[in-house]
């Protein structure tokens, strides 16, 4: 196991008073907070407290929800993401996101994972597109099981394959973080420790930021855990210390399960 | 059955169960019904439709020895197709038949013996014939030539002849000569091409739907080329990229509502806009299908964003997640998609014009038209409002006729509905 020193590890992200409302109703209150670049940073907190929603700031797909208004500043390496000038097709291409539910494309597996590079042409022919396609595969451990039918229907594998592919998906755009929102949710055991093992090696070079609700997950995967509770952020720093001495009893509430 | 201390087994509950049943089947037993009316309904109509229709599909001619009499027709021997038109063929029709009934010489027998054929259409065949070869002056030709419409009535058994002669519409006389002409093979039924090919015509005889069927094929191009790009368009428009605001709210409840306006207002209103204030021609395709177009819009509208609607929004996400721009995980993801559903809602809607009739008789498509349009600003009908047209008319032939272009309308449209449906089965991949 690598662990990165946190220490010394670089700022991906700077948060500064971020606040998430959806029709006026704030759902974040005002959320600071330093994200590391490289490694893994979970999100923890009771159902509701506004762990998506945090997440989806991170590559504005709160834009696209109506109704849905974010405050604040939002700094990914010294670069304001929320300024007029920055393009959010952009931002999305530099961080991928997995969602909770797996939602490939109604296409064929090929089709799913070469959208990415096709519309931002990261490939120019035929070979490097295949190339692509086969070294996400690769590094998202679905390859072995799906190279012999890359024309079959993304939709038609099953779960576990499903989120691997979309991980697959997103990786193939060469992204620089990646923002998983409970990706282990619909897995069975052993899909969710293949999925970890992935987690564990696509930390070595993308910062990873993901949302779970399995506390045995988050100790296991993440250097740094943020808790969340009722739109604020109540405790975050080094995953060890939260786990073994939350200093806020809210947190300590929660991983011991006594609320969430 | 074992000893149960159920609730559910104890007797008030088995009569509630029994009474759940009895309820069940009652329900069933009224679906069932309601089907068995529908279908009936249904059976009845399309007997009653078909049993009158089908005469006129085939249609009674006569075959003829016609000496085209060089000193009647072409005296000066200039054979000029243009003089030549103008000749007397009616003549030429009656010397013939009274050459084939020699006996006839009373005046008015005469008459009734030349309405056994049809009264224009067997000399214009004819002026046709020779205007296009005026060599044939001169020359006995063995032609067939339409027979009356009353004849063709009689020989298809809808003129009873145990009628007293004075209230039928073909005489005694008539009657012994066309069972002679029959007798001897000169008078014989056949498929009736003129219903296809030819225009609308004064006679029954020669009345025919190709001319309403053109009307329709240009009117629904026209309502094709407004109703559906602009409708997929403002659907698309008013699913993703409209503003959540009053005014967007207020179109869109106002699409719906316009969906539900009788279709004589858009009539009246394309006679407003179109014809009185933009001068737009009367009786025209583009006129008729500027109406339809607005009329079948809403429609289109409403399928579309119905089916874009079904469409899971993941998928929308999932394609922004990695960088498409909102067009993109629209036009890449979202409309294939909803594709083979836009395209059905479509092409019904298409099916809807064509039986739309009220909105085009405001535009002034039911003028009786004997020619077959050329283009889509020619005065011109379509097949609901020549079936509307034939439908008014008092004598026997044209209810054969009325029957017959609804066998056909219908036909159109189950073709149109079930080209949707393979369509769709055909697009719609399950991936
Ligand atoms: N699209 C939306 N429209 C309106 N309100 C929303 C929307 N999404 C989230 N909210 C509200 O924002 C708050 C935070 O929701 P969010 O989905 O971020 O919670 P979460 O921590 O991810 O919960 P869970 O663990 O159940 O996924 C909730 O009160 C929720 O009702
Ligand atoms: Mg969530």
């Amino acid at each position: 196991m690598s662990k990165i020193d946190s220490e010394i590890s670089k700022i991906k992200f700077t948060c500064k008073d971020v606040r998430v409302a959806y029709s006026g109703k704030e759902a974040l209150h005002g959320i600071n907070m330093a994200i590391d670049d490289r490694g893994v940073t979970a999100f923890i907190g009771p159902s509701g407290c506004g762990k998506s929603s945090f997440l989806r700031v991170f590559n504005r797909m709160n834009d696209t929800i109506a109704g849905c208004t974010v405050t604040g500043e939002v700094y990914m390496d010294g670069q304001d993401i929320y300024a007029p000038s920055l393009d959010p097709v952009l931002l999305r291409a530099r961080v991928g996101m997995v969602f909770q539910k797996p939602n490939p494309f109604p296409k064929s597996i090929y089709d799913n994972v070469a959208y990415g590079p096709r519309i931002h042409g990261l490939a120019s022919n035929k070979a490097e597109l295949d190339h692509i396609v086969e070294k996400s595969l690769q590094r998202a451990g679905l390859w072995e099981e799906v190279k012999d039918r890359l024309k079959d229907s993304g939709t038609g594998l099953s779960g576990g394959q499903q989120q691997r592919l979309v991980i697959a998906r997103a990786i193939a755009v060469s992204p620089e973080v990646i923002l998983m929102d409970e990706p282990a949710s619909a897995l069975d055991p052993i899909a969710t420790a293949r999925l970890e093992e992935l987690i564990e090696e696509l930390s070595q070079k993308y910062c990873i930021v993901i949302v779970t609700h399995s506390m045995a997950q988050a100790a296991r995967i993440s250097q740094r855990t943020a808790f969340f509770h009722m739109g604020d952020l109540v405790e975050y720093g080094l995953t060890t210390n939260i786990f073994t001495n939350p200093a806020d009893p809210r947190t300590q509430d929660y991983i011991t399960g006594r609320t969430g | 059955m074992p000893e149960n201390n159920s609730i559910h087994a104890s007797e008030y509950a088995l009569k509630r169960l029994n009474k759940r049943h009895m309820r069940e089947r009652r329900f069933k037993m009224a679906g069932l019904g309601a089907i068995f009316v529908a279908v009936f309904a249904l059976i009845w109509l399309m007997s009653s439709i078909l049993g009158s229709g089908y005469k006129a599909f085939y249609t009674h001619s006569m075959t003829m020895d016609i000496e085209l009499t060089e000193s009647l027709l072409d005296p000066q021997k200039l054979r000029e197709p243009d003089k030549l038109r103008k000749g007397n063929f009616r003549l030429i029709i009656q010397n013939s038949l009274y050459a084939r009934f020699p006996d006839v010489t009373d005046r008015k027998a005469r008459r009734e013996l030349f309405d056994i054929v049809s009264s224009s259409g067997a000399p214009n065949l004819i002026r046709q014939m020779v205007y296009q070869n005026p060599d044939l002056v001169g020359q006995t030709l063995t032609i067939k030539v339409p027979t009356s419409d009353h004849v063709d009535q009689l020989l298809k058994g809808n003129i009873d002849r145990n009628v007293k002669e004075e209230r039928r519409k073909v005489s005694d006389r008539q009657i012994a000569w066309v069972d002679e002409l029959i007798a001897s093979g000169e008078i014989k039924a056949g498929f009736n091409t003129c219903f296809f090919f030819c225009a609308d015509s004064q006679d029954a005889e020669l009345a025919g739907i190709m001319g309403a069927f053109i009307g329709s094929l240009m009117t629904l191009f026209i309502t094709a080329l407004i109703a559906i790009p602009i409708g997929i368009g403002a659907a698309i428009w008013l699913d993703e990229f409209a503003p959540r605001n009053k005014l967007v709210d207020f179109i869109e409840i106002n699409i719906n509502n316009l969906a539900a306006v009788p279709s004589i207002i858009f009539g009246v209103l394309g006679l407003a806009i179109f014809i009185n204030f933009f001068g737009m021609p009367r009786s025209a395709p583009i006129v008729g299908g500027l109406v339809l177009g607005l009329r079948a819009l809403p429609t289109v509208i409403i399928a579309t964003r119905a089916t874009l609607m079904a469409v899971p929004q993941s998928i929308r996400d999932g394609a922004l997640s990695v960088g498409a721009s909102h067009i993109q995980a629209v036009f890449h993801h979202k409309l294939p998609q909803a594709g083979p559903g836009i395209l059905t809602g479509s092409i019904i809607a298409m099916a809807q014009a064509l039986g739309e009739t009220a909105p085009l008789l405001m535009v002034g498509m039911v003028a009786y038209l004997t020619e077959i349009p050329d283009g889509v600003t020619d005065p011109a009908t379509v097949l609901p409002v020549q079936i509307f047209i034939w439908a008014g008319n008092a004598e026997r032939a044209w209810i054969e006729k009325t029957s017959a272009a609804i066998i056909l309308l219908l036909l159109v449209l189950f073709l149109i509905n079930g080209f949707a449906i393979w369509l769709r089965n055909k697009l719609e991949k399950r991936w």
